[in-house]
């Protein structure tokens, strides 16, 4: 805490707790830190690479069944994303830039994702998208496969990423305010013009960052990609499916190469995710300042 | 470009910002709507520039009406409290923004904004950000992405709102020596008498939604229309009393009062504004009231004094200029009793 660095030693300062409770607290949860997640995510590259390098590419490579599984996951979750930048800059703009009927609504079901359990989400799209659900018949009828099929794995996916931009982008844009989108408008932009030259550059960190947010989820989705799959190996297993499957034959090595591609991810979504926490802060920081010099007057 | 705003009602929910309102900006004025908040003057303007719609009425620019057409449509320049400039871009591209999105070619663009820069007095700037500029230079900056459109009208609303006093007045002149450079029809909004007087050629006092008075400084000033413009000019005496054949009778005070010669007594109400009254160390045989000084407050150019006549119950503010006097009572309003 470098606000108290000018406190005097022999001073507690008045919102400090007794050195022995800090410090238990500190190391309780460094603990867990350790055990849950750190111990976990080293033993998983650990595993993978106990074979040796050559092993390991083996492993991810050689597999045909395997390596479908990285292309087919880098074609669900680009798909997925894709679908949430879109549904996720419309319903923020909504929410931040209208008062309508139903909007306290709409921000609530923009949360609904989060809590419902995935595999209920797969469960809902095999009920309307299956064969005997309500729209299998006219699906049937013009020869269109979701179930089973890569339409299904991006829905299931994109569903269950839903909020991540959205929920990103909401308050960013409720801090920014309309008055510059205003001005452009009254310079003559059209509706186009002023989301390209200034709204976007406005929330691009934002988005940005719910973005690779997104990708992590979209990448890691397990459960209702799972029911609406049909689990088809070198067909419909995304990597996590196809890590769990490889886990269940005991291919130990083969299950911790791919995992160690996806914790990869993980290690990386974070660092990057930092770096954009840290410039979307200072971005929200610099709009509440300007917010507050124009307000002060 | 006049602007001619008629029979103009805007409601939100129950509350009426603008009831049945009517207001002409002649070509080429600086008009300032006056008020205080809430009294329709935003909302006015806003209606004017095409960002918000009105209930009923109808706004025309010249003989084009107006009321239909969108913001973006109409070519207003308007002028933020908060400035509202694009935080992202560069002052250079602020102002460069209007021609851009109306795809000017990129030669053009650089010299009409590197001319506006020159006429806000910000060359060498072009290149900082919004933040780095003081709140007078970003609005210097507004308001020349305004004009980078060459617009038919300019709309303020509170432009030097969100500045400290002393670049505030700097602004004002400034503005009023630009609009007597460029001339274009403009109407800006403030809550500020003092700004409204000194820098417009024509005010329009506002309350609850109506107009309550119309005309230039010197006419609103010297014949405040009704009790409330009165007020509003700042600093009102308030005298309760009556009239009866040609003489006023004001609680120690008698004046006269030629306009109600009735020998009838009837109940007034006298407005004296505080340039009105003089202070004498000794009584000079004219009509007076006694009275102690409470708290002198050398504000500039006039002295503000307020003093209590104690014998009567009444507190009286007074300004002058110091050493010199004011002609005293130049100005009585007299109303209640149904008189004039």
């Amino acid at each position: 805490m470098p606000d108290t660095a000018t406190t005097p030693r022999n001073i507690t300062a008045a919102h400090e707790d007794p050195p022995a409770v800090r410090i238990a607290l500190i190391a309780t949860a460094l603990l867990i830190m350790g055990v849950l997640i750190v111990v976990p995510l080293v033993n998983v590259f650990y595993q993978a690479l106990a074979g040796g390098l050559r092993l390991y590419f083996e492993n991810l490579l050689g597999d045909p069944d395997t390596l479908h599984s990285v292309k087919l996951t880098l074609i669900v979750a680009p798909a997925a994303v894709l679908a949430n930048i879109v549904f996720g800059v419309a319903a923020a703009w909504a929410i931040a830039r209208f008062k309508f009927p139903g909007r306290a609504l709409l921000t609530a079901f923009i949360d609904l994702p989060f809590a419902v359990s995935p595999v209920v989400v797969g469960l809902f799209l095999v009920l309307i998208f299956g064969l005997q659900g309500f729209l299998g018949p006219w699906l049937r009828a013009h020869d269109i496969k979701v179930i089973f099929a890569i339409p299904g794995l991006i829905i299931a996916t994109a569903f269950v990423t839903f909020p991540v931009v959205a929920r990103e982008l909401i308050p960013l844009m409720e801090a920014i305010g309309a008055d510059e989108e205003i001005a452009a408008v009254s310079l003559g932009a059209r509706g186009w013009q002023m989301f390209r030259r200034v709204t976007l550059p406005n929330i691009k960190w934002g988005l940005l960052y719910g973005i690779i947010l997104c990708n992590a989820r979209a990448m890691g989705e397990f459960g209702a990609v799972a029911v609406v799959s049909g689990r088809i190996s070198g067909q419909t297993d995304t990597m996590p499916l196809r890590v769990e499957k490889l886990f269940q034959e005991y291919n130990m090595p083969g299950a911790f190469a791919v995992a160690s591609v996806l914790a990869s991810l993980a290690v990386v979504t974070l660092l990057v995710k930092s770096a954009l926490e840290w410039k979307t802060r200072s971005d929200l920081a610099a709009a509440a300042r300007e917010a507050s010099e124009g307000g002060q007057a | 470009m006049s602007i001619s705003v008629k029979d103009v009602t805007k409601r939100f929910g129950d509350f009426v910002a603008l009831d049945h309102l009517s207001v002409e900006v002649p070509s080429g004025a600086l008009l300032a709507l006056l008020g205080p908040s809430g009294s329709g003057k935003t909302t006015l303007l806003r209606i004017i520039a095409g960002l918000e719609v009105a209930d009923s009425g109808t706004v025309l620019y010249e003989d084009e009406d107006v009321t239909n057409s969108r913001v973006r449509d109409r070519n207003v320049g308007f002028v933020f409290q908060h400035y509202a400039l694009f935080r992202h871009m560069t002052v250079f591209e602020n102002i460069a923004f209007g021609l851009r999105v109306r795809h000017t070619p990129k030669a053009q663009v650089k010299e009409r904004v590197h001319e506006l820069l020159k006429l806000i007095q910000l060359e060498g700037l072009e290149r900082s950000l919004p933040s780095q500029l003081s709140g007078g230079q970003r609005q210097r900056v507004a308001l020349a992405r305004a004009l980078a459109v060459q617009p038919k009208v300019l709309l303020l609303d509170e432009p030097f709102g969100a500045l400290d006093a002393k670049v505030r007045q700097e602004l004002r002149q400034w503005l009023r020596r630009l609009h007597e450079e460029i001339h274009v029809t403009s109407v800006f909004v403030t809550h500020d008498q003092e700004e409204a007087f000194e820098v417009a050629d024509r005010v329009v006092i506002m309350n609850k939604g109506r107009i309550e008075q119309a005309g230039t400084p010197q006419e609103i000033f010297e014949q405040p229309a009704n009790p409330f413009v009165m007020d509003f000019l700042g600093n009102v005496n308030v005298f309760h009393g009556r009239v009866s054949g040609g003489r006023a009778d004001l609680g120690g005070l008698n004046v006269e009062y030629p306009e109600y010669m009735d020998r009838e007594s009837r109940e007034a109400t006298a407005f004296v504004r505080s340039h009105e009254l003089d202070i004498q160390r000794v009584r000079n045989g004219r009509p007076a009231l006694q009275a102690n000084i409470v708290h002198i407050n050398p504000a500039g150019q006039v002295v503000k004094v307020r003093l209590h006549a104690e014998q009567f119950g009444v507190w009286l503010n007074s300004s002058s200029r110091p050493g010199g006097c004011a002609s005293s009572f130049r100005t009585i309003k007299f109303e209640g009793g149904g008189d004039e």
